[in-house]
């Protein structure tokens, strides 16, 4: 069954457009991310404009995400202090992002610096999760406890000044890796068109040593408010959030979410985030792939005015 | 012969009135005016029917007729990059401008127009994908290239690949003598707006007569409305859509609650 975009300007047909949604949405329930970086190459494949589709993507991430927050919510496994925080970094990165965004699309690098930055943070956050889950599963194979949070185990970070204390999340830790966190996310989701939570995530286990527990929950409300915001910003400065294209995809995205959640439950942390690291490596080398080999047609046609 | 029938022509485009001895008159309707983009949209055909009327008392030509056919979508400005190795990847390196070029761009004839006219006429009334001028920014002027620069042959063959421009020498067909059917598709991501149609008529490659019709590419129902709202309430718009990502969000969240 075909549907016209009114905003894409062109027919999709929605069974598809459900079912990436679906997909997606059951790969960001079971590890608790927004899935935009699957979501956004995934509709510009299907010939979405690429700036309809970060627009777009962020509407679908708003709904995903305030879902799942719900959820946490209700567990009490939101660090609501620690979000704050990083927030009020994320919004210097979101400008600053914003900011570059324009100026790379005059020159027409745009697609170059997406294409930089993608290989790069996914292939290293990738093979990051993929060799510390290795290492803490050969752990437990050997009988050993898991090394995940360490007490006393302090890194350099820990030493810096302006410490802060984020009750829900037991962490004592300073400011400045905190705000530091929270602004590449925020540049990164202006730039690239994503959320941010599978960045996020790790991050803030492996450099903050926040809990399990909590760490889904407060990088979903971040997620939250950044895609709501980002929704609001895209259809007032540019137009291009189309919201039937969002619709399709939400419902999609937050049935595929619950039957993800309930499969994620029942996998171990280590497990979990092994699969992940391998999903996110694999499409930052995805990306590599399109920097490297020659494209099709080294030509490309731009509509000045949009991407 | 042949010379008579170029001043003809000659006369026929400045000064038609005062030399009925070889007027032609050109009548064309459209399958349809105004194409609508409702949700079920994925491309129509356009279909255009035409017929050739001598003056009273004249005779259709002998040697009969030949047709060119050029709708024009409305127009925009698009850039075209060419990408080239840096230091092992692709980079976009080059790109020229292409000011106020027709977004959607058919040139339909009864056979290749090389074949009906000259190549000084087709340059000069602009009949061919060839011959149609599209201006490009190059540097602080404004002017088109040859036709073999590599930026425009680019263009021309990306906007085809997407079923934008094409030029068809057997998309006009004679039902008769004097009455002819044209057709062009008009693909699903078609633009919106005023498309110009102008029809030519040569007789032994000399143009006879010419006419223009118009069409418009409109959105409609849940489309367009939703369409105008996002360009004319960007902020409504943008809040009513984050809040119905929320309220999508709630939905799923009582739904499927398991506590």
């Amino acid at each position: 069954m075909q549907i016209y975009l009114p905003i894409a300007d062109m027919p999709v047909n929605v069974f598809l457009i459900l079912g990436m949604g679906l997909a997606v949405g059951f790969i960001s329930g079971m590890f608790g991310i927004g899935g935009g970086f699957l979501m956004t190459p995934l509709l510009i494949f299907v010939g979405v404009s690429p700036a309809v589709a970060v627009a777009t993507v962020s509407t679908h991430i708003a709904a995903s995400s305030f879902s799942g927050a719900l959820n946490y919510w209700r567990r009490r496994a939101i660090d609501v202090a620690l979000a704050l925080m990083l927030l009020s970094a994320g919004i210097i990165g979101t400008a600053t992002g914003v900011w570059l965004f324009t100026e790379l699309r005059a020159v027409d690098q745009l697609d170059l610096v997406i294409g930089i930055l993608y290989v790069s943070l996914l292939s290293a956050v990738g093979l990051f999760m993929i060799y510390e889950s290795l290492k803490a599963e050969l752990r437990t194979r050997k009988g050993l406890p898991s090394l995940l949070r360490r007490p006393g185990s302090h890194s350099w970070l820990h030493g810096l000044p302006l410490k802060l204390r984020f009750k829900r999340s037991k962490i004592y830790v300073s400011a400045i890796p905190v705000w530091g966190i929270g602004f590449i996310i925020g540049f990164a989701g202006a730039i690239m068109g994503i959320g941010g939570g599978f960045l996020l995530v790790p991050m803030l286990i492996y450099f903050l040593r926040v809990p399990t527990g909590t760490v889904i929950g407060t990088s979903m409300v971040l997620t939250l408010i950044t895609m709501a915001s980002a929704t609001v910003m895209h259809a007032v400065t540019n137009h291009l959030v189309d919201a039937i294209l969002a619709l399709i995809l939400m419902v999609g995205g937050v049935i595929g979410a619950q039957f993800g959640a309930r499969t994620g439950q029942r996998m171990r942390g280590e497990r979990l985030r092994l699969l992940l690291g391998i999903l996110v490596f694999l499409v930052g080398l995805r990306f590599a792939f399109e920097l490297v080999v020659q494209p099709e047609d080294l030509y490309s046609i731009r509509h000045v005015g949009d991407m | 012969m042949r010379l008579a029938r170029r001043l003809c022509g000659v006369a026929a485009i400045f000064l038609f009135f005062l030399h009925p001895a070889c007027a032609e008159r050109l009548v064309l309707s459209l399958s349809n005016d105004r194409v609508q983009i409702a949700s079920n949209f994925v491309g129509e055909n356009l279909v255009m029917f035409g017929a050739i009327e001598p003056d009273a008392g004249k005779d259709l030509h002998q040697g009969g007729y030949d047709l060119v056919v050029t709708v024009t979508g409305p127009r925009e400005t698009m850039r075209t990059r060419r990408k080239q190795r840096v230091l092992g990847i692709w980079v976009n390196v080059d790109s020229r401008e292409f000011v106020r070029v027709p977004s959607y761009l058919a040139v339909l004839s009864n056979r290749p127009v090389r074949q009906i006219t000259d190549a000084g006429t087709l340059r000069r009334l602009q009949l061919g994908l060839d011959n149609f001028l599209l201006t490009q920014r190059i540097g602080p002027d404004i002017a088109d290239t040859v036709r073999d620069d590599p930026f425009r042959t680019a263009f021309i063959r990306l906007q085809s690949q997407h079923g934008l421009y094409r030029e068809a020498g057997d998309a006009v067909k004679f039902l008769t003598p004097a009455v002819f059917r044209a057709e062009t598709p008009l693909p699903a991501n078609v633009p919106t707006g005023v498309f110009t149609i102008n029809v030519k008529l040569f007789a032994a490659g000399v143009m006879a007569a010419e006419t223009n019709a118009a069409l418009e590419v409109i959105k409609t129902g849940v489309e367009q409305y939703v369409a105008e709202a996002a360009v004319a309430h960007g902020l409504i718009y943008g809040m009513a859509t984050m809040f119905l990502a929320l309220l999508t969000g709630w939905i799923a969240s009582v739904v499927f609650r398991r506590d």
